[in-house]
């Protein structure tokens, strides 16, 4: 059973620590005498005596202190629910289960960019490319850049382990889409291609995390990636509240007020993780606001990393991504002045490619004997796999104006994005109607993150299942109607505030439907537990 | 008026214990001298494709199909892909969650899991449940997850063989474990000696350390040696009498160049031993698309069966592996690609059977074409490579080469083999990243360059070799008059 509170993995390690005692201790000499019989020892050398070597007791307690609330319990339950209505279709009062707990945009009916397909199939197989039939299945842009990619690898041999960092010639074309993005040049050996962007984290907070005195900060509420990568490295999370009254804004003197506390603890702070724009909190920041996040870390000497995976999902006019490396610069501040490490992905944007596991991050501002360890930690697994390298490059060069592919891949992207912007405002409409909820507004990123005044009846009723309020709340809403969502606690949030997240995915012909069997769910909720 | 956020002094220490020579220095030093132009044969790493060999074609036409499903509507794509393909493609579209572009199970795609069962069903005569197996990104990702699973610190040692494949070593020392090593008997064919193991975990007890489990390699890596039921037998038992939980690595198990010891698996003769063994030994079981006669090693496709171990434990791993969210989807098609072939009567059957055994053929004869290369240099004795992808020549450095070395403040095999690149542009792996006895020099070099480039590469290397031995021993003949 999987727990979502952040707050009980105090409680956690505590009960992990002492079960790690209080195992029996293995006595050196007590093996079992090698005999081709069945051993009919004295019990006190026979293993059925002694702990299995892999038992819960006996694991890495890190392993059992993590927790990852997006794939957790709630997702358990609805595949339970899901099996059951396979089987018997009207088991539950809803014909099927919608799962927006997690931003896995292609499961929920998107459809993928063309163009990035043709040429990742022609990469696949690359020997129809010599084929005349060939032209009449693929575009002639696509068909050319499958070749200039082809080019690019030792031996056209796209099922060979690439270079650690990944192909340079890839690397090449990312660096140039940074330069483009950005305005500011941008060197591909700086560049580590990643399977998703998530391995890219870890590698990180490996290198940055020595013992539980090494604290990173974080943005409360965050993408539990953070806490559990944290947590399975042994480091403390030290956390920086986001502010929900002004849209989830960051200010310079909570990171300055939490950084503080913790020095206090002892707690050696390393890095800084900042979202933009944020999970689950969709906050697009403002220029002004990443120029004092970038003043910050550079005075007080922490890696900056920044989580941008979501840089192409941005909803409303007022705002504009900008990367912490443009920001950064513009400012003056190169190589010598600030750490940074940015992070990209090919499984959101308007690409959703979720699946294929491509990413990268941009390493600048650490020393050539640094950066040798990051590569070091990258060699043991040898590379990321190559599609996703190819995606990678693809995602930050796609078809330009006057190329073949243009006109439909620009229609496919502005059509995924201007529907992911009505989804993002429908609900967010919806949430703000019901009672006791207030949500802000998804500027950007792909969830909405309502904020729920529980009654208290209602967290009594919570407290006798031995549940959280919000999670209770999800599962009430989940056996009701089939929406799968994730409890606010699994991301942290102010105590004693509730909220969810739900993403903004669903097919648009679904979101009506689901906006009323919300709707009618919540009144009925808060019928039964209004005080 | 910053100071500096990460500087090398403040590196998580055990970052920095960690070596992976398989892209260390001397692969970097041959990427170097490629640069400038050299012509480098890269034998540092198991990565056929690289070296020409040709992926199957079956796979590649599946997997295409899969990235380009609107390939599947147009009435032309007969023309370029067999129907077999075609239909094996919407077959993987319908197990999966959305195509390829969506996350699967954070264990992988149910369907493929199902696949791999039932391969491991017919290879091992024994059920295999596919809630126990886990697909991850290559073996690889498997191996530090079991690891990092087991190891709480550096009171935990886990047994590897010596030689092994350094990923062991490197993950260990991430982590902030102990490695307790066995040696490998090289006069005895790389066998695996009891006693000499009973004497690790016993000396490793001593020194207050936890033995947790035990590693091995079958066929093995960098020897190649392929352990028989027998073998298996007496290490399943000592796991069970020493209460470890054996971690096995099958991934070249379709890399057989013998007839006298086919592959058998840890789990069928664990299976076989009958209760109360079989139902009380854990073990951990790891596969890959990387190698046989796949070579597949740039998709990352791998997966990990687990048996004997409590659902508790496996819910575990599952969140972990939830964390990352899931294995790449094209991998796993890959995947179930290779454990649920073409069967005789599919169109497409014959030619796979072909580049198959084409391939298998060929890596056989380099096999012993290497062997028997390197055995006819001076100063170089080589086991035969029974399986796997390598030969790991031992070579006796002369004692001037050993001062020579140390002149030029390098490790004997490491100022080897780097005077064999300069000279030769192959790239090997010296035998002190695979771990070796005190004293003992070997390199570690692939099978894979391509046949015909073969006895171009051995001549290349007995000339080098030969000319070296006569250097540094002449010297020392001259040193004794």
């Amino acid at each position: 059973m999987r727990r979502f509170v952040i707050g009980s993995a105090r409680s956690l390690i505590e009960r992990s620590r002492q079960n790690y005692q209080s195992q029996r201790p293995l006595i050196s000499s007590s093996y079992r005498l090698l005999s081709s019989t069945p051993a009919a020892d004295s019990p006190s050398s026979s293993s059925s005596t002694m702990a299995p070597p892999v038992a819960l007791n006996t694991i890495n307690p890190k392993v059992i202190e993590c927790e990852y609330a997006v794939r957790g319990e709630i997702v358990t339950l609805a595949q339970k629910l899901q099996e059951e209505i396979k089987t018997k279709p009207d088991a539950h009062p809803f014909e099927e289960i919608l799962y927006c707990n997690i931003g896995n945009p292609q499961s929920l009916g998107q459809h993928p960019i063309t163009f990035f397909r043709e040429v990742l199939a022609l990469c696949d197989h690359p020997t129809i490319l010599d084929k005349s039939e060939t032209q009449g299945l693929f575009s002639a842009d696509s068909i050319e850049r499958a070749w200039k990619i082809l080019d690019q690898i030792p031996g056209r041999a796209t099922g060979a382990y690439s270079h650690s960092q990944g192909i340079k010639g890839l690397r090449d074309t990312i660096a140039a889409g940074i330069e483009a993005r950005d305005g500011f040049p941008a060197d591909p050996n700086d560049i580590f291609l990643t399977d998703g962007a998530s391995p890219a984290v870890h590698m990180m907070m490996q290198l940055l995390i020595r013992s539980e005195k090494d604290g990173i900060l974080c943005p409360i509420p965050q993408y539990p990636l953070y806490s559990a990568s944290i947590a399975l490295h042994g480091g403390t999370l030290v956390p920086y509240y986001l502010d929900e009254a002004t849209g989830w804004g960051l200010e310079v003197s909570e990171l300055k007020k939490q950084l503080e506390t913790s020095r206090s603890k002892g707690i050696t702070v390393r890095a800084l993780v900042v979202i933009n724009p944020g999970n689950p909190t969709g906050q697009v920041l403002a220029e002004e606001n990443q120029k004092a996040i970038v003043e910050f870390c550079k005075q007080e000497g922490l890696v900056l990393l920044a989580d941008e995976v979501y840089q192409e999902n941005v909803y409303v006019p007022e705002k504009k991504f900008h990367s912490f490396k443009k920001v950064s610069r513009s400012m003056g501040y190169g190589e010598k002045d600030l750490s940074l490490v940015s992070f990209q992905s090919v499984s959101k944007g308007y690409y959703g490619e979720c699946g294929k596991r491509g990413g990268y991050m941009e390493v600048t501002g650490f020393g050539a004997d640094v950066r040798e360890q990051i590569y070091k930690v990258a060699s043991v697994n040898l590379c990321s796999n190559i599609s996703g390298q190819i995606l990678a490059s693809l995602v930050m060069s796609p078809p330009k104006v006057g190329d073949e592919s243009y006109e439909s891949y620009s229609a496919e992207r502005d059509g995924i994005l201007s529907s992911l912007a009505r989804r993002a405002k429908t609900l967010e409409d919806a949430f703000n109607n019901l009672e006791g909820v207030t949500c802000n507004k998804a500027e950007g990123a792909m969830y909405l993150f309502p904020r729920i005044d529980l009654p208290e009846k209602a967290i009594k009723a919570a407290e006798a299942e031995k549940k959280a309020p919000d999670a209770y709340y999800c599962q009430r809403l989940l056996t009701a109607t089939g929406i799968v969502v994730v409890p606010g606690s699994g991301f942290g949030q102010v105590p004693g505030t509730w909220h969810f997240r739900c993403t903004i995915l669903p097919q648009e012909e679904k979101i009506p439907a689901i906006v009323t069997r919300l709707t009618d769910f919540h009144k009925s909720f808060m019928d039964e537990f209004r005080g | 008026m910053g100071l500096k956020a990460l500087d090398y002094e403040t590196l998580n220490e055990n970052v920095k214990k960690v070596q992976y020579a398989v892209r260390g220095e001397l692969y970097l030093r041959a990427s170097e001298l490629q640069k400038e132009g050299k012509k480098i044969i890269f034998t540092n790493v198991g990565n056929p494709h690289a070296l020409g060999q040709k992926p199957l074609t079956f796979p590649r036409q599946v997997v295409a199909l899969c990235q380009a499903p609107f390939l599947l509507d147009d009435p032309n794509v007969g023309l370029l892909f067999p129907a077999d393909a075609i239909a094996r493609a919407k077959h993987y579209l319908s197990l999966t969650s959305g195509g390829l572009g969506a996350y699967s199970d954070s264990r992988g795609i149910p369907g493929v899991r199902k696949e791999v069962a039932e391969f491991i069903e017919r290879r091992d005569g024994y059920p295999s449940d596919p809630e126990l197996i886990f697909l991850t990104d290559g073996a690889s990702k498997g191996v530090m997850q079991i690891l990092n699973c087991i190891l709480r610190g550096q009171g935990d040692g886990i047994l590897v063989p010596v030689p092994q494949y350094p990923l062991y070593s490197a993950t260990i020392s991430l982590l902030g474990g102990s490695l307790v090593p066995y040696y490998l008997e090289e006069s005895a064919n790389w066998g695996l000696d009891i006693d000499n193991l009973r004497e690790s975990v016993a000396q490793a007890r001593f020194k207050g350390i936890t033995v947790r489990a035990m590693v091995i390699i079958n066929p093995g890596n960098p020897t190649g040696q392929c352990l028989s039921e027998a073998n298996l037998r007496e290490i399943l038992n000592f796991c069970y009498q020493e209460n470890l939980v054996l971690l096995g690595d099958e991934v070249y198990q379709q890399n057989i160049y013998q007839d006298e010891r086919p592959f058998i698996s840890a789990r069928k003769v664990l299976m076989d031993m009958g209760a109360p063994i079989s139902k009380e030994v854990q073990l951990v079981s790891f596969h890959t698309v990387s190698k046989g006669y796949w070579g597949e090693c740039g998709q990352r496709g791998g997966y990990f069966e687990m048996t004997n171990l409590s659902p508790q434990t496996v819910d575990e791993i599952y969140k972990i592996a939830s964390i990352a969210l899931s294995p790449n989807v094209p991998a796993q098609i890959f995947m179930g690609l290779m454990v649920n072939p073409l069967k005789p009567g599919d169109i497409s059957y014959e030619q796979f059977v072909r580049e198959s055994q084409g391939i298998l053929e060929s890596l056989r004869r380099r096999a012993r074409l290497m062997t028997d290369g390197f055995n006819s240099c001076k100063n170089v004795v080589c086991n035969f490579t029974e399986g796997a992808m390598y030969s790991f020549p031992q070579i006796r450095l002369p004692p001037k080469a050993m001062e020579a070395a140390k002149k030029a403040g390098k490790v004997p095999d490491v100022f080897y083999c780097l005077k064999l690149l300069e000279a030769t542009g192959i790239s090997t792996v010296p035998g002190s990243g695979f771990g070796q006895k005190e004293g003992v020099f070997h390199l570690r070099t692939t099978i894979l360059p391509a046949e015909e480039d073969m006895p171009a590469i051995m001549s290349s290397f007995k000339k080098f070799n030969d000319e070296f031995m006569d250097q540094y021993e002449d010297n020392w003949n001259h040193s004794r008059m």
